[in-house]
């Protein structure tokens, strides 16, 4: 350890120019992975599907990281960005994998640029190409609201990384191999503040009642199949979510049932003419997150340390 | 005590991978040399363990190219997927096999199997004791769907400094993504456990 980090500016003079000043991780996070597209699947759907999945985790994460520093106490701020941090490696990985897949996906950049893919698609891709759901995007609430929205999100997201864990897209199986490790703490870290705060104070339970109400109508984006996923799910590459549906609906209704609170009777947020943010339709909330985290890649595009 | 463990990261061995590289042919003895010295190499967020010993390096050959050029090949995997401390890795396998007269390094991602906590070597195991902070024990092995868990259900750890039995989470989530917070009720001191997975 002595001698390997003698200085923190050792790795910096001199280093290789592909360092951008927003990327200093690996040039490229699939070096050595088969990025081959599997026999039979259209380049273009897998693209689509993984800047589905991707845009999930990169927003969400965004959001959550949002939290730093503003968590009721520090073990909760930690969480908070550690769940962040999962959630942005799996996206780093999954827009990789959509610009080996189609580099069509991918925005033009100035020659010579030294943005990755993956960066560029995070970072200079407009709104209405994000391939979230809408549900990862609205605007943060009190402390409720992040506990029912990550609830939400994760019970998904872990049903549907246990069964793309056969994907026949290697980059796919392995991302969802490991993602399920750690999406499985992030729902048990929501399950167990949605029941804490479901049966604290009368405050917090109308707090998390609140949120609840709020969200659960975004929460069927996230489980309804979009034609990509039916058409990637019927190639033995995706997950059609909607098999998932028991499953989550079961998972859900456990902690429901322990917390005491009934699933809110609203219905699904309606698209924009049958658009969701799937269909890059998204809420006014995407384009102000979009506006905060791009603000500095874009100023610099060519930006070096 | 850990049976379930399914390879041991020790001795380095040659990444099959590496060997698939048209035109290349593999260089056992040179290799022998770069695994040992790509074996003392540590990891920056854990610095008692190598990389070895974490389960994080999972290869480590030289192959020598159609023009003569020797290279090694060394293959690491992250331990989480938003791991931060991949890029420390990938500079210092490479600063440390230049300085020991391997010129050409490549450090190549392995994402499949993830790794696992039960990766950690013996000797990494009792580094970490030696250290005060707490070894995990056996990884989940699931057949089925992951079940939720609402309560502490996992078993808390005994106390790396005191022993005590007595210890209570405080958050599943430390400084690094590998770690869990627990207190003791003994000796009343905080503690870190390399989580399970």
């Amino acid at each position: 350890m002595s001698d390997d980090h003698g200085s923190i500016f050792d790795g910096l003079l001199g280093g290789d120019s592909s360092q951008w000043a927003f990327g200093t991780d690996f040039e490229d996070p699939l070096a050595g992975v088969d990025t081959t597209t599997p026999d039979g699947v259209d380049p273009a759907e897998l693209a689509a599907y993984c800047l589905m999945l991707g845009d999930d985790a990169l927003i969400m994460s965004q959001r959550l990281s949002e939290w730093c520093s503003r968590a009721p106490d520090l073990e909760e701020d930690i969480a908070l960005a550690n769940v962040a941090l999962d959630l942005l490696g799996q996206a780093r990985l999954l827009l990789a994998r959509a610009a080996a897949a189609d580099p069509g996906v991918v925005p033009a950049l100035p020659a010579g640029s030294p943005v990755p893919p993956e960066d560029a698609l995070a970072f200079f891709r407009e709104d209405r190409d994000f391939r979230n759901v809408r549900l990862a995007e609205v605007a943060n609430g009190d402390f409720g609201h992040v506990v029912v929205r990550l609830l939400l999100f994760s019970v998904a997201r872990l049903a549907l990384l246990e069964r793309l864990r056969t994907s026949r897209d290697h980059v796919l199986a392995a991302v969802a191999a490991k993602g399920v490790k750690e999406v499985a703490y992030h729902r048990d870290w929501a399950g167990r503040w949605f029941l804490t705060l479901a049966r604290g104070t009368e405050e917090s339970r109308r707090r998390l009642l609140a949120a609840l109400d709020a969200l659960f109508p975004l929460w069927a984006e996230l489980v309804t199949a979009h034609p990509v996923e039916r058409s990637l799910a019927s190639a033995g590459v995706g997950v059609d979510p909607a098999f998932l549906r028991e499953e989550v609906d079961a998972v859900l209704d456990q902690v429901l049932a322990a917390s005491g609170v009934e699933r809110p009777a609203r219905p699904p947020l309606a698209g924009a003419g049958e658009r969701t943010g799937r269909d890059g339709a998204h809420t006014e909330a995407l384009s102000l997150l979009l506006a905060e985290m791009q603000v500095v890649a874009r100023a610099h595009p060519s930006g070096r340390w | 005590m850990n049976t379930g463990r399914e390879r041991d990261p020790e001795p380095v061995v040659a990444d099959r991978r590496a060997a698939e590289i048209a035109g290349r042919e593999r260089h056992p003895e040179s290799g022998r040399r770069a695994a040992e010295v790509a074996g003392q190499v540590r990891d920056p967020e854990m610095p008692m363990l190598t990389l070895a010993d974490l389960g994080v390096l999972r290869g480590v050959e030289v192959v020598r190219e159609a023009g003569g050029a020797e290279v090694v090949v060394a293959s690491i995997t992250p331990t989480y997927s938003g791991c931060p401390a991949m890029a420390t890795m990938r500079d210092d396998l490479v600063h440390r096999l230049n300085d020991a007269g391997f010129p050409r390094v490549e450090v190549r991602v392995v994402l499949d199997p993830p790794w696992s906590s039960d990766w950690i070597s013996e000797r990494g195991r009792a580094a970490l004791r030696a250290a005060g902070l707490s070894a995990p024990g056996p990884a989940p092995r699931r057949t089925g769907p992951v079940p939720l868990t609402l309560g502490p259900a996992r078993t808390a750890p005994p106390c790396p400094r005191c022993g005590s039995p007595a210890t209570e989470l405080s958050s599943e989530f430390g400084a690094t993504a590998c770690k869990a917070l627990y207190r003791c009720a003994g000796c009343l001191e905080p503690f870190e456990h390399v989580k399970e997975i």
